[in-house]
Protein backbone atom coordinates (compact mmCIF):
# COMPACT_ATOMS: atom_id res chain seq x y z
CA UNK A 1 0.00 0.00 0.00
CA UNK A 2 1.09 4.02 -0.87
CA UNK A 3 1.20 6.25 0.85
CA UNK A 4 -2.32 7.35 2.37
CA UNK A 5 -1.39 11.21 2.81
CA UNK A 6 -0.77 11.13 -1.22
CA UNK A 7 -3.79 8.96 -1.36
CA UNK A 8 -6.08 11.82 0.08
CA UNK A 9 -4.06 14.19 -1.36
CA UNK A 10 -4.53 13.32 -5.16
CA UNK A 11 -8.49 12.36 -4.66
CA UNK A 12 -8.79 16.26 -3.00
CA UNK A 13 -6.96 17.70 -6.01
CA UNK A 14 -9.19 15.55 -8.15
CA UNK A 15 -12.34 16.69 -7.29
CA UNK A 16 -10.71 20.35 -6.97
CA UNK A 17 -9.61 20.33 -10.70
CA UNK A 18 -12.82 18.67 -11.93
CA UNK A 19 -15.42 20.59 -10.52
CA UNK A 20 -13.24 24.21 -10.63
CA UNK A 21 -12.47 26.58 -13.13
CA UNK A 22 -9.43 27.92 -11.50
CA UNK A 23 -7.82 29.51 -14.87
CA UNK A 24 -8.94 32.87 -13.86
CA UNK A 25 -6.37 35.10 -14.01
CA UNK A 26 -5.91 38.19 -11.66
CA UNK A 27 -4.86 40.76 -13.86
CA UNK A 28 -7.45 40.48 -16.33
CA UNK A 29 -9.97 41.72 -13.53
CA UNK A 30 -7.29 44.72 -13.16
CA UNK A 31 -7.60 45.05 -16.84
CA UNK A 32 -11.11 45.15 -16.57
CA UNK A 33 -11.49 47.74 -14.01
CA UNK A 34 -9.53 50.31 -16.04
CA UNK A 35 -11.68 49.57 -19.22
CA UNK A 36 -14.29 50.04 -16.91
CA UNK A 37 -13.38 53.28 -15.26
CA UNK A 38 -12.09 54.49 -18.87
CA UNK A 39 -15.94 53.92 -20.05
CA UNK A 40 -17.05 55.55 -17.15
CA UNK A 41 -14.71 58.67 -17.52
CA UNK A 42 -15.83 59.40 -21.15
CA UNK A 43 -19.44 59.03 -19.86
CA UNK A 44 -19.36 61.24 -16.96
CA UNK A 45 -17.61 63.98 -19.38
CA UNK A 46 -20.32 63.38 -22.39
CA UNK A 47 -22.87 63.79 -19.19
CA UNK A 48 -21.82 66.57 -16.85
CA UNK A 49 -19.00 68.25 -18.58
CA UNK A 50 -19.95 71.66 -18.31
CA UNK A 51 -21.66 70.85 -15.20
CA UNK A 52 -21.58 70.16 -11.94
CA UNK A 53 -19.25 67.21 -10.95
CA UNK A 54 -19.92 64.06 -8.79
CA UNK A 55 -23.16 63.72 -10.79
CA UNK A 56 -25.47 65.49 -8.09
CA UNK A 57 -27.45 66.65 -10.70
CA UNK A 58 -30.15 64.74 -11.22
CA UNK A 59 -32.03 66.34 -14.27
CA UNK A 60 -29.84 65.52 -17.00
CA UNK A 61 -30.96 65.34 -20.36
CA UNK A 62 -30.42 62.22 -21.91
CA UNK A 63 -30.87 62.61 -25.83
CA UNK A 64 -31.00 59.35 -27.93
CA UNK A 65 -27.68 60.12 -30.02
CA UNK A 66 -26.00 60.48 -26.68
CA UNK A 67 -27.77 57.26 -25.71
CA UNK A 68 -26.40 55.43 -28.00
CA UNK A 69 -23.06 56.45 -27.51
CA UNK A 70 -23.53 55.71 -23.83
CA UNK A 71 -24.49 51.91 -24.69
CA UNK A 72 -21.91 51.61 -26.86
CA UNK A 73 -19.33 52.61 -24.24
CA UNK A 74 -20.60 50.25 -22.41
CA UNK A 75 -20.76 47.79 -24.88
CA UNK A 76 -17.41 48.14 -25.67
CA UNK A 77 -15.72 47.95 -22.46
CA UNK A 78 -17.54 44.54 -21.64
CA UNK A 79 -16.34 43.11 -25.11
CA UNK A 80 -12.95 44.20 -24.20
CA UNK A 81 -13.12 42.50 -20.83
CA UNK A 82 -14.34 39.45 -21.57
CA UNK A 83 -12.05 38.96 -24.38
CA UNK A 84 -9.03 40.09 -21.89
CA UNK A 85 -10.76 37.42 -19.54
CA UNK A 86 -10.57 34.53 -21.66
CA UNK A 87 -7.02 35.68 -23.42
CA UNK A 88 -5.33 35.69 -19.81
CA UNK A 89 -7.27 32.65 -18.97
CA UNK A 90 -5.74 30.66 -22.12
CA UNK A 91 -2.26 31.88 -21.00
CA UNK A 92 -3.00 30.45 -17.57
CA UNK A 93 -4.30 26.81 -18.21
CA UNK A 94 -1.14 26.71 -20.74
CA UNK A 95 1.17 27.36 -18.10
CA UNK A 96 -0.35 25.24 -16.05
CA UNK A 97 -1.05 22.39 -18.14
CA UNK A 98 -4.70 22.41 -17.28
CA UNK A 99 -7.20 22.51 -19.75
CA UNK A 100 -9.45 25.65 -20.52
CA UNK A 101 -12.76 24.27 -21.74
CA UNK A 102 -14.15 21.47 -19.14
CA UNK A 103 -17.14 20.69 -17.61
CA UNK A 104 -15.82 22.75 -14.82
CA UNK A 105 -15.20 25.12 -17.05
CA UNK A 106 -18.93 25.17 -18.77
CA UNK A 107 -20.66 25.64 -15.88
CA UNK A 108 -18.46 28.38 -14.55
CA UNK A 109 -19.60 30.05 -17.73
CA UNK A 110 -22.92 29.31 -17.07
CA UNK A 111 -23.34 30.45 -13.78
CA UNK A 112 -21.97 33.78 -14.23
CA UNK A 113 -23.75 34.82 -17.42
CA UNK A 114 -27.37 33.43 -17.24
CA UNK A 115 -28.03 36.19 -14.73
CA UNK A 116 -25.50 38.97 -16.34
CA UNK A 117 -27.89 37.52 -20.02
CA UNK A 118 -30.94 38.21 -17.95
CA UNK A 119 -29.60 41.68 -16.54
CA UNK A 120 -28.44 42.44 -20.17
CA UNK A 121 -32.31 42.31 -21.12
CA UNK A 122 -33.39 43.88 -18.43
CA UNK A 123 -31.43 46.67 -18.52
CA UNK A 124 -32.85 47.21 -22.35
CA UNK A 125 -36.17 46.72 -21.11
CA UNK A 126 -35.28 50.23 -19.01
CA UNK A 127 -33.78 52.16 -21.41
CA UNK A 128 -36.86 51.36 -24.01
CA UNK A 129 -38.97 52.83 -21.16
CA UNK A 130 -36.75 55.27 -20.28
CA UNK A 131 -35.29 54.51 -16.88
CA UNK A 132 -31.73 55.60 -17.57
CA UNK A 133 -30.99 56.32 -13.71
CA UNK A 134 -31.72 52.71 -12.76
CA UNK A 135 -29.23 51.13 -15.61
CA UNK A 136 -26.03 51.17 -13.15
CA UNK A 137 -27.92 49.72 -10.64
CA UNK A 138 -29.28 46.98 -12.22
CA UNK A 139 -25.88 46.27 -13.97
CA UNK A 140 -24.16 46.10 -10.46
CA UNK A 141 -27.01 43.90 -9.09
CA UNK A 142 -27.16 41.30 -11.77
CA UNK A 143 -23.52 41.65 -12.53
CA UNK A 144 -23.02 40.65 -8.65
CA UNK A 145 -25.51 37.91 -8.47
CA UNK A 146 -23.74 36.12 -11.21
CA UNK A 147 -20.55 36.17 -9.58
CA UNK A 148 -21.92 35.04 -6.70
CA UNK A 149 -23.57 31.83 -8.77
CA UNK A 150 -20.16 31.66 -10.35
CA UNK A 151 -18.07 31.27 -7.22
CA UNK A 152 -19.18 27.89 -6.68
CA UNK A 153 -17.11 26.56 -9.31
CA UNK A 154 -14.04 28.71 -9.22
CA UNK A 155 -12.00 30.43 -6.67
CA UNK A 156 -14.46 30.92 -3.98
CA UNK A 157 -12.77 34.70 -3.29
CA UNK A 158 -14.92 35.78 -6.25
CA UNK A 159 -17.69 35.55 -3.96
CA UNK A 160 -16.44 38.93 -1.92
CA UNK A 161 -16.06 40.85 -5.60
CA UNK A 162 -20.28 39.60 -5.74
CA UNK A 163 -20.91 40.79 -2.32
CA UNK A 164 -19.74 44.03 -3.38
CA UNK A 165 -21.20 44.42 -6.46
CA UNK A 166 -24.56 43.19 -5.14
CA UNK A 167 -24.06 46.35 -2.25
CA UNK A 168 -23.29 48.82 -4.77
CA UNK A 169 -26.01 48.08 -6.71
CA UNK A 170 -28.45 48.37 -3.89
CA UNK A 171 -26.96 51.77 -2.75
CA UNK A 172 -27.35 52.72 -6.65
CA UNK A 173 -30.98 52.38 -6.57
CA UNK A 174 -31.74 53.87 -3.66
CA UNK A 175 -29.60 57.58 -4.86
CA UNK A 176 -29.55 57.00 -8.03
CA UNK A 177 -27.89 60.32 -8.91
CA UNK A 178 -24.66 58.59 -7.74
CA UNK A 179 -25.03 55.69 -10.45
CA UNK A 180 -21.71 56.62 -12.41
CA UNK A 181 -20.24 57.39 -9.52
CA UNK A 182 -20.96 53.77 -7.69
CA UNK A 183 -21.03 51.80 -11.38
CA UNK A 184 -17.01 52.98 -11.25
CA UNK A 185 -16.39 51.98 -7.75
CA UNK A 186 -17.88 48.51 -8.48
CA UNK A 187 -16.75 47.78 -12.37
CA UNK A 188 -13.58 49.78 -11.96
CA UNK A 189 -12.43 49.71 -7.94
CA UNK A 190 -13.44 46.97 -6.77
CA UNK A 191 -11.70 44.65 -10.13
CA UNK A 192 -8.68 46.33 -9.53
CA UNK A 193 -8.62 45.53 -6.11
CA UNK A 194 -10.18 42.04 -6.15
CA UNK A 195 -7.55 41.28 -9.46
CA UNK A 196 -4.52 42.46 -7.43
CA UNK A 197 -5.23 40.37 -4.56
CA UNK A 198 -5.95 37.47 -6.60
CA UNK A 199 -2.59 38.21 -8.66
CA UNK A 200 -0.17 38.41 -5.71
CA UNK A 201 -2.26 35.30 -4.25
CA UNK A 202 -2.19 32.93 -7.06
CA UNK A 203 -0.62 33.95 -10.20
CA UNK A 204 3.46 35.50 -8.74
CA UNK B 1 -2.65 -1.35 21.37
CA UNK B 2 -3.59 -1.96 17.49
CA UNK B 3 -7.34 -0.69 17.54
CA UNK B 4 -9.49 -1.98 14.65
CA UNK B 5 -9.39 0.52 11.65
CA UNK B 6 -12.72 1.48 10.30
CA UNK B 7 -13.14 1.61 7.00
CA UNK B 8 -12.27 -0.88 4.07
CA UNK B 9 -8.99 -0.56 2.05
CA UNK B 10 -10.69 -1.21 -1.35
CA UNK B 11 -8.04 -3.15 -4.13
CA UNK B 12 -10.19 -1.00 -6.78
CA UNK B 13 -8.62 2.41 -5.84
CA UNK B 14 -4.97 0.90 -5.42
CA UNK B 15 -4.57 2.12 -8.79
CA UNK B 16 -4.32 5.72 -9.27
CA UNK B 17 -5.93 6.38 -12.30
CA UNK B 18 -9.23 4.21 -10.77
CA UNK B 19 -8.62 6.44 -7.37
CA UNK B 20 -8.55 9.88 -9.21
CA UNK B 21 -11.77 8.13 -11.86
CA UNK B 22 -13.81 7.68 -8.74
CA UNK B 23 -12.92 10.71 -6.66
CA UNK B 24 -14.09 12.82 -9.90
CA UNK B 25 -17.44 10.92 -10.39
CA UNK B 26 -17.97 11.50 -6.09
CA UNK B 27 -18.30 15.35 -6.99
CA UNK B 28 -19.61 15.29 -10.39
CA UNK B 29 -22.88 13.71 -11.31
CA UNK B 30 -21.37 12.68 -14.34
CA UNK B 31 -18.40 12.89 -16.58
CA UNK B 32 -17.60 11.86 -20.29
CA UNK B 33 -14.78 9.99 -21.72
CA UNK B 34 -13.07 12.59 -23.18
CA UNK B 35 -12.89 14.87 -20.52
CA UNK B 36 -11.62 12.21 -18.19
CA UNK B 37 -8.91 11.83 -20.68
CA UNK B 38 -8.25 15.29 -20.67
CA UNK B 39 -7.95 16.11 -16.70
CA UNK B 40 -6.19 12.74 -16.27
CA UNK B 41 -3.92 12.39 -19.52
CA UNK B 42 -3.51 8.80 -20.16
CA UNK B 43 -4.47 7.33 -23.12
CA UNK B 44 -7.45 6.22 -25.02
CA UNK B 45 -6.62 2.14 -24.03
CA UNK B 46 -5.13 2.54 -20.29
CA UNK B 47 -8.40 5.02 -19.59
CA UNK B 48 -10.85 2.49 -21.31
CA UNK B 49 -9.33 -0.25 -19.31
CA UNK B 50 -9.62 1.42 -15.66
CA UNK B 51 -13.49 2.49 -16.49
CA UNK B 52 -13.88 -0.95 -17.56
CA UNK B 53 -12.87 -2.57 -14.43
CA UNK B 54 -15.08 -0.15 -12.09
CA UNK B 55 -17.68 -0.91 -14.50
CA UNK B 56 -17.22 -4.53 -13.36
CA UNK B 57 -17.32 -3.60 -9.99
CA UNK B 58 -20.25 -2.20 -10.90
CA UNK B 59 -19.07 0.78 -8.97
CA UNK B 60 -19.66 3.08 -11.94
CA UNK B 61 -22.24 2.59 -14.77
CA UNK B 62 -22.16 4.10 -18.39
CA UNK B 63 -24.74 5.88 -20.39
CA UNK B 64 -23.86 6.08 -24.33
CA UNK B 65 -25.32 8.87 -26.18
CA UNK B 66 -25.02 11.09 -29.32
CA UNK B 67 -24.51 14.89 -29.60
CA UNK B 68 -25.39 15.38 -32.90
CA UNK B 69 -23.43 13.12 -34.71
CA UNK B 70 -20.89 12.25 -32.26
CA UNK B 71 -21.14 9.52 -29.71
CA UNK B 72 -20.64 10.75 -26.45
CA UNK B 73 -20.13 8.45 -23.32
CA UNK B 74 -21.28 9.45 -19.98
CA UNK B 75 -20.28 7.99 -16.35
CA UNK B 76 -21.79 7.70 -13.19
CA UNK B 77 -20.91 6.59 -9.97
CA UNK B 78 -23.72 4.11 -8.47
CA UNK B 79 -24.56 3.71 -4.76
CA UNK B 80 -22.50 0.81 -4.46
CA UNK B 81 -19.27 2.93 -5.83
CA UNK B 82 -19.82 5.64 -3.36
CA UNK B 83 -20.21 3.44 -0.74
CA UNK B 84 -17.27 1.78 -1.64
CA UNK B 85 -15.11 5.03 -2.23
CA UNK B 86 -16.54 6.44 1.36
CA UNK B 87 -15.40 3.51 2.76
CA UNK B 88 -11.94 3.53 1.46
CA UNK B 89 -11.79 7.31 2.03
CA UNK B 90 -12.47 6.49 5.98
CA UNK B 91 -9.94 3.93 5.90
CA UNK B 92 -6.92 5.81 4.30
CA UNK B 93 -8.55 8.73 7.02
CA UNK B 94 -8.36 6.60 9.95
CA UNK B 95 -4.69 5.37 9.00
CA UNK B 96 -3.46 8.64 8.76
CA UNK B 97 -4.93 9.38 12.41
CA UNK B 98 -3.51 6.12 13.87
CA UNK B 99 -0.42 6.85 12.32
CA UNK B 100 -0.13 10.17 14.26
CA UNK B 101 2.47 10.18 17.28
Amino acid sequence: MKNPQQDLAEIKSMMERSTRFLSLSGLSGILAGIYAISGAYLAYSWLYSPNVPWGLESSVQIDSPLLTKLTLTGIVVMILSITTAWAFSRKKSKKTASQLWTPAGKRFLQALFIPVITGGFFCMALLHQGYFHFIAPATLAFYGLGLWQASHFTLSEIRYLGYGQILLGIIAALFPQFGLLLWTLGFGALHIIYGSLMYYKYDR
Amino acid sequence: MTGELKGNYDKAFENVTRLRIMSILMVNEQYDFNSFKELLEVTDGNLASHLRYLEKQEYIQVEKSFVGRKPLTNYKATDLGRMAFQQHLEFLENLIHQNKP
